[in-house]
């Protein structure tokens, strides 16, 4: 069954299109790997997902479980299963982790038609989680990422994903910064929750993390747009020639598209 | 050009002073019923003061932001009495294992006293009482700290104040149980104006926590221009909360002045989210060695309010130390001022004095002012002061709602993180959910709020 499916995507801030002409499927319980060169449009991709309202889509569509996703605020977006891994998860100063997770579980729960979940079944199901990033019992209690160090943030984030539990996971640059510790802690929590229920985009820059979480799919994407799909072989090629082939066709192909000019 | 015009009149005409030269007259028994010739004299040279001064205009540096034209404009009578309040009125003020003393209208309603448990020689009184039973302590105190000469509404307080409250620890004794002060605002058919005074004076090592709230109960204008003063003696801790939370239709104009003894330690909470127009000027002179003051305040204020909190500390000593945090919180087209000044007198060397005001605007046409001084006439010193205006961070908002948070709820709860360090500053349970529960009920999806904090 279809999951996601991203067609001919315009995306932009003030008159500057990002994601040149997106197409993107994907299925339930698959994992995609989203490769390309930084200022290539990945984060504006994931963004758009969640639905930032700082960019704006000029054209195009995404389907999630056959709904038009574009129709809904980002909190519905979550409540309906998606998920972003922010590239860089953001401070909150003064609001607890572990509350806040509390009630965005509540939220979601509750959009469920599902009953509340009640303290004590909550610490138990967050110990849980927990013991699966390796995350320190003092961080659940202190202010959301607030003086987390890049390790610890990336961590955090996965924690969220294991309680909140989504259907379909963005995970943007997870990976980058982190030693192979940390990145092995990652990759075991997405791996534990690959299901056939499930599908992941996984935006990373390098090959190295998708040794440790094998893809299904893996994409180029380059000036705002898939350039290449292939299978979990591309990766591989990608680290071994880079994108030198495929910047160069991307260039190639936006001058073409270029209104000739005198 | 053309000729000037005469500008449409920013400062107050002397018929706004007549209200309160006329109660003076019509009060004038009363007051000199009690008291000392002293206090008689002050209170006549108080009202004259105020004659000459009439109502601050804009064009007075201290009252710049703040226009209190609205107050003199009103109608106002001095009032001569007080309604009686029944207990369900105050039932939500009143705070359990506290003494308590209840205010109407800036006169004592003695039903609604309790003290419990005060140790020897601790004295929890109306002024009134008190010069009847410690006439010495209150004559020594008195009026002595907070100056009218260049201030209209501590001038209208000194000269009209019917009663008041005075509390007294003697040396080394600590008070266990809190003070809870409830000065009622009952609005009356025609719109009045009252002075409660209060006193509170420590003696060398002893300890005593005061709350001062301000409240409402009934519907209506009034003005209230309470004014109160601190002694803290060597080597003391008190500890002070003032919870401003009248209606919307009272206009509220404070003074509370401290002088401290060395060694004390006094800290002030300050939190202001009723009134319309409120002015709380809160001044400490630090003059022993070895001082700590700590100003906390919070203000959170929506449609027309204003809240302008103007606070001077005063380093006359070496080695002290002061800690200056105020937080606004502004909504709709309310306005906040502050104004703090630290002042730094030439021997008070090794001074370590730090002040910030940060707002909060939840509106585009919430508007602040903020301006932290610094006064530094020594040279052997730190201090530091900043102030900061800003917005909710959008990017904040968002990924709590990329997390299930809808966008209402998202927005109260990163409100209520800006507030929290000043209530986790409230270090008593009392106050602390007071302070909570005003803010779960005002801010939108407070619950969810009060799930996640
Ligand atoms: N909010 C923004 N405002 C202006 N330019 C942006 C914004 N977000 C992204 N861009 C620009 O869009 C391009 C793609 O950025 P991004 O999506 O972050 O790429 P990637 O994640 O692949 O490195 C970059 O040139 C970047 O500068
Ligand atoms: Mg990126």
């Amino acid at each position: 069954m279809c999951l996601l499916k991203i067609e001919n995507l315009h995306a932009g801030v003030e008159g500057t299109e990002i994601l040149t002409g997106l197409d993107l499927t994907v299925k339930v319980g698959e994992v995609h790997a989203i490769m390309g060169p930084n200022g290539s449009g990945k984060s504006t991709l994931a963004q758009v997902l969640a639905g930032r309202a700082d960019y704006e889509v000029t054209a195009g569509s995404i389907t999630y479980r056959g709904e038009d996703l574009l129709e809904l605020a980002p909190e519905i977006r979550a409540r309906e299963g998606i998920f972003l891994a922010f590239q860089y998860p953001v401070e909150i100063p003064g609001v607890s982790n572990v509350y806040f997770l509390k009630a965005a579980l509540n939220a979601i729960r509750k959009h469920r038609g599902q009953e509340e979940i009640d303290a004590m079944d909550f610490l138990a199901y967050v110990k849980s989680k927990m013991e699966i990033v390796k995350m320190e019992e003092e961080l659940l209690h202190r202010p959301v990422n607030e003086g987390f160090s890049g390790g610890e943030k990336k961590r955090n984030e996965i924690f969220h994903m294991e309680v909140l539990d989504p259907t379909l996971a963005v995970l943007d640059e997870t990976d980058s910064g982190l030693d192979i510790d940390a990145l092995k802690i990652v990759a075991e929590g997405v791996n534990s929750m690959r299901s056939p229920e499930r599908g992941f985009i996984i935006i990373t820059h390098y090959q190295r993390l998708l040794n440790f979480i094998v893809p299904d799919v893996v994409h180029v994407m380059v000036g705002g747009r898939i350039v290449e799909t292939g299978g979990k072989e591309l990766a591989l090629e990608l680290e071994a020639k880079g994108y030198g082939g495929h910047t160069r066709a991307a260039e190639a192909a936006a001058e073409a598209a270029m209104p000739a000019s005198g | 050009m053309a000729l000037a015009t005469p500008k449409k009149a920013a400062t107050t005409p002397a018929a706004n002073t007549d209200a309160y030269t006329r109660g003076f007259a019509r009060l004038a028994g009363e007051l000199a019923s009690g008291g000392s010739p002293r206090l008689q004299a002050l209170r006549q040279a108080a009202i004259e003061r105020f004659a000459e001064l009439g109502f601050p205009t804009t064009r007075q540096e201290a009252w710049r932001f703040t226009n209190v034209a609205p107050i003199a404009r009103t109608p106002l009578t001095v009032a001569t009495d007080a309604p009686s309040v029944t207990a369900a009125d105050i039932e939500r003020y009143h705070y359990a294992d506290c003494t308590q003393m209840v205010l109407v209208n800036g006169r004592l309603a003695p039903e609604h006293t309790r003290l419990l448990g005060l140790p020897e020689g601790v004295v929890v009184s109306s002024l009134a009482e008190a010069w009847q039973s410690h006439p010495q302590l209150v004559e020594e105190h008195l009026c002595r700290y907070a100056k009218f000469d260049d201030h209209a509404f501590v001038a209208l307080n000194t000269a009209l104040h019917a009663d008041g409250v005075f509390i007294y620890v003697p040396k080394g004794v600590v008070v266990e149980t809190p003070i809870n002060l409830i000065l009622v605002g009952a609005p009356q058919d025609e719109p009045l104006a009252f002075f409660p005074r209060l006193l509170f004076v420590t003696e060398e090592s002893s300890q005593v926590t005061i709350f001062e709230q301000h409240v409402t109960v009934g519907e209506g204008t009034y003005f209230t221009c309470p004014v109160l003063e601190i002694v803290a003696g060597a080597n003391t801790t008190i500890d002070h909360y003032k919870l401003q939370r009248e209606t919307l239709a009272a206009f509220h104009m404070s003074t509370l002045q401290v002088k401290q003894h060395r060694d004390s330690n006094f800290s002030s909470h300050c939190l202001s989210w009723g009134g319309l127009i409120v002015r709380n000027d809160v001044n400490t002179t630090l003059d022993g060695e070895n001082c700590t003051a700590i100003l906390n305040g919070l203000y959170m204020v929506e449609g027309k309010q204003l809240v302008d909190n103007h606070m001077r500390v005063e380093h006359n000593m070496p080695n002290c130390y002061s800690h200056e945090l105020y937080k606004g919180i502004l909504e709709g087209k309310s306005r906040g001022v502050f104004t703090g000044l630290i002042y730094v007198k030439k021997d008070a060397q090794k001074t370590d004095a730090v002040q910030a005001n940060r707002n909060l605007l939840l509106s585009n046409e919430a508007l602040c002012n903020s301006q932290p001084q610094l006064e530094i006439l020594a040279d052997d010193v730190r201090c530091t002061h900043g102030s900061t205006v800003g917005q909710l961070d959008k990017l904040a908002i968002f990924y709590l709602r990329s997390r299930g948070i809808g966008e209402e709820a998202a927005r109260s709860l990163l409100t209520y993180a800006f507030a929290a360090d000043i209530v986790t500053r409230v270090k008593l349970p009392q106050v602390r959910r007071d302070l909570e529960e005003f803010l779960f009920r005002r801010l939108p999806k407070g619950e969810i709020v009060r799930q996640a904090v």
